[in-house]
């Protein structure tokens, strides 16, 4: 990649970490995951009309993405969005199968609207007054590499800051057996171009990637297991927390990885 | 305004749609207003309408080395793969690059959803049937993971998937992978298949015309579906100076509606001024724009206050008439019909169209045309108001 880029804006929802603050603080070691914290994402930057009918996935990514762009201190109107995800809107996913298994002519038009892998990018955009380019990326496991490989790439190219989100939320009915994704996690980040605020950060393509690794003493070793995609987050996550150069390598598909170098 | 950037060579393409498979079978049927829509024959309880069919999907087979990606959709994959010499032109790109340098980068908005309906069907005491539990075909990217271990292409491989500019959005990421010299070459494309997802979730949406698809008609009442592959080889120009060439790309969101499009046209000129601008030219010089043209109420309306941007000369029309709309396949295989108008000097009539809205007119081709082109424009918009363009040029002459 021609230039470093910094990353400005960062946002996070786990279960008992329902923003970066506190994601922050456990992946330091200085706090736990907060019992009392809401069981589903808000998606408070939702308009009321839109947050009615926007489903779990879409309030995550919308969660992530405010907070990432709030911390950046940027217009969401004027920047470009790449929002990733392993498997989309899966409860949605799994009533529109067993709607269409039983009675195709009851499947519900919103259901089916919300169903698109780029559902979050248009609510985003719709509740932000976004008219920039806006994207929606999938690479199985590999989605969070493959997003952010997208994002880095769109900020170097055009050479203007980028939104990046990834997300995934539990999977339901049958369809669970096939994915894995057994709670919900999301991660934004803001990639900018240039500038000197923020950890600096290097990606590059690698050679084969082995076991990514996923962090130290990481109180939410859950997530590695539930959430495949976004857990490759989790060691770059820890590195922004700790404050603490570091590389990384990541797959990104069967031959490369995606190597990434932090530092402050 | 982006800057222009460097074009790139088209170095293979084909398409493969109810039209038939390959590119001669599509220019047979354009130059002829030969359509590819028939009486709906799919699912177990088919709505009344048309659809733009794929004969003898079923009958195919992948590879038995591949025969674990087996679905609809990889099966329609592997058909349009092996048209006009694609494979071939990969393997070459491949041996001359480095397969780690070359991209591969699909569009599709269903994949292989298809198999998980069928699964669904299927249950087994709450259970995927045995020869559907694969996770690998239940996922977005069943496609492009699918298509990398086909081809060996080794580089980085990501699936966009937005809807209806899930293919026309690949032209830009391969683009600036390319720019930036991550990567030396890019397969992109786009498959999508006939699903009940979609023939249903339309249906509900009361966006099915019951008839075949009537772009730009006054009396237009909804969408025909289709299903296709269409694939490109970039590489950048002096691989193949003569090749046609991607000019320039745009993308842009509406931020007005999930499922109807910005009502002046927002993002669809967006969509176009950044696609000129990377092109380096003015709207006049373009010879023919391939329409997105869905024959919905509002796409057509709202599209058609994009026309008065262009010059006298330029022809435009809408392929859906042909093919039905091929949904996340659209972006790929209307770009490689507009690739076609350059090479084979051919406008395609907008198929369908009786009583053509007044004011496209000036520009609405209804007949075939042998007519040189130079420059050829594609429109993709999708749900979630997600809007992309792209624009080709001639290479350079011998």
């Amino acid at each position: 990649m021609n230039a470093p880029l910094r990353v400005i804006g960062i946002g996070a929802w786990a279960p008992g970490a329902p923003d970066w603050q506190r994601l922050r603080g456990i992946l330091r070691g200085e706090t736990a995951p907060a019992e009392d914290a809401p069981a589903r994402p808000s998606g408070s930057i939702l308009p009321a009309a839109e947050r009615r009918r926007a489903p779990d996935g879409v309030r995550l990514a919308a969660d992530v993405a405010a907070q990432a762009t709030a911390m950046a201190g940027i217009d969401p109107a004027n920047l470009p969005c790449v929002f990733a995800s392993t498997q989309g809107e899966l409860a949605i996913t799994d009533y529109v199968c067993e709607t269409l298994a039983h009675a195709p002519l009851e499947l519900s038009p919103t259901k089916f609207h919300n169903s698109v892998l780029n559902a979050p990018a248009g609510y985003w955009t719709i509740a932000t007054g976004c008219t920039a380019a806006s994207s929606a990326v999938t690479a199985h496991h590999c989605s969070f590499a493959a997003g952010l490989l997208e994002a880095a790439v769109f900020a170097c190219a055009e050479n203007v800051p980028v939104l990046f989100a990834s997300s995934d939320v539990a999977s339901t009915g049958p369809l669970a057996e096939m994915t894995r994704t057994t709670l919900a996690f999301g991660v934004a980040l803001v990639l900018a171009p240039r500038g000197s605020a923020g950890a600096r950060l290097d990606v590059a393509l690698g050679g084969v990637a082995h076991e990514p690794f996923l962090g130290d003493g990481l109180a939410l070793h859950g997530v590695a297991g539930d959430n495949p995609a976004n857990a490759h987050a989790l060691a770059l996550l820890q590195a922004l927390a700790v404050e603490k150069g570091r590389r990384l390598r990541l797959p990104l598909s069967p031959g490369l990885s995606l190597d990434m170098e932090i530092t402050f | 305004m982006p800057e222009r950037i460097a074009p790139l060579a088209i170095t293979a393409c084909s398409a493969t749609s109810a039209l038939g498979r390959g590119l001669a079978a599509h220019l047979e049927a354009l130059r002829n207003a030969r359509g590819g829509l028939s009486i709906n024959d799919f699912s177990a309880t088919p709505l009344a309408c048309r659809i733009g069919r794929v004969a003898g999907v079923e009958d195919s087979a992948l590879p038995a080395d591949l025969a674990h990606w087996d679905c609809r959709n990889n099966r329609l994959a592997w058909i349009g793969l092996q048209q006009d010499g694609l494979l071939d032109a990969v393997a070459a790109s491949l041996a001359r690059h480095g397969a780690t340098r070359v991209a591969l980068v699909l569009g599709t908005s269903t994949a292989s959803i298809g198999s998980t309906e069928d699964a669904y069907r299927r249950l087994d005491h709450g259970h995927f049937p045995a020869d559907l539990q694969r996770p690998e075909i239940h996922t977005p990217h069943s496609l492009t993971a699918f298509v990398a271990d086909a081809t060996g292409i080794a580089g980085p491989a990501l699936t966009l998937s937005t809807a209806c500019s899930s293919s026309a959005k690949v032209f830009a990421s391969a683009e600036r992978l390319i720019r930036l010299g991550l990567v030396d070459a890019a397969l992109v494309g786009g498959v999508d298949t006939l699903c009940d997802s979609v023939l249903f979730g339309f249906h509900s949406l009361e966006l099915v015309s019951t008839q075949a698809c009537r772009p730009f008609d006054v009396h237009r009442d909804g969408i025909s579906i289709g299903e296709a592959a269409g694939f490109a080889l970039l590489e950048r120009i002096y691989a193949a100076p003569r090749a046609p060439r991607l000019l320039g790309h745009g993308e842009s969101s509406d931020a007005y509606h999930m499922s109807t499009p910005h009502p002046e046209g927002r993002g669809a000129h967006a969509a176009l001024d950044d696609a000129l601008a990377r092109a380096g030219i003015d709207a006049g010089a373009v010879d023919y724009v391939n329409l997105h043209g869905t024959a919905t109420s509002k796409n057509d309306e709202v599209e058609a206050k994009v026309l008065p941007r262009f010059g006298a000369r330029t022809r435009a029309s809408s392929t859906k008439g042909f093919t039905g709309h091929t949904l996340g396949a659209a972006g790929a295989l209307e770009a490689v019909i507009a690739l076609l108008a350059i090479e084979d000097g051919i406008v395609p009539p907008n198929l369908g169209c009786s009583e053509p809205m007044p004011e496209t007119a000036p520009w609405l081709a209804l007949q075939p045309a042998e007519q040189r082109v130079d420059i050829a424009v594609s429109n993709s918009f999708g749900f979630g108001g997600n809007n992309a363009c792209l624009v080709f040029g001639r290479g350079a002459s011998a």
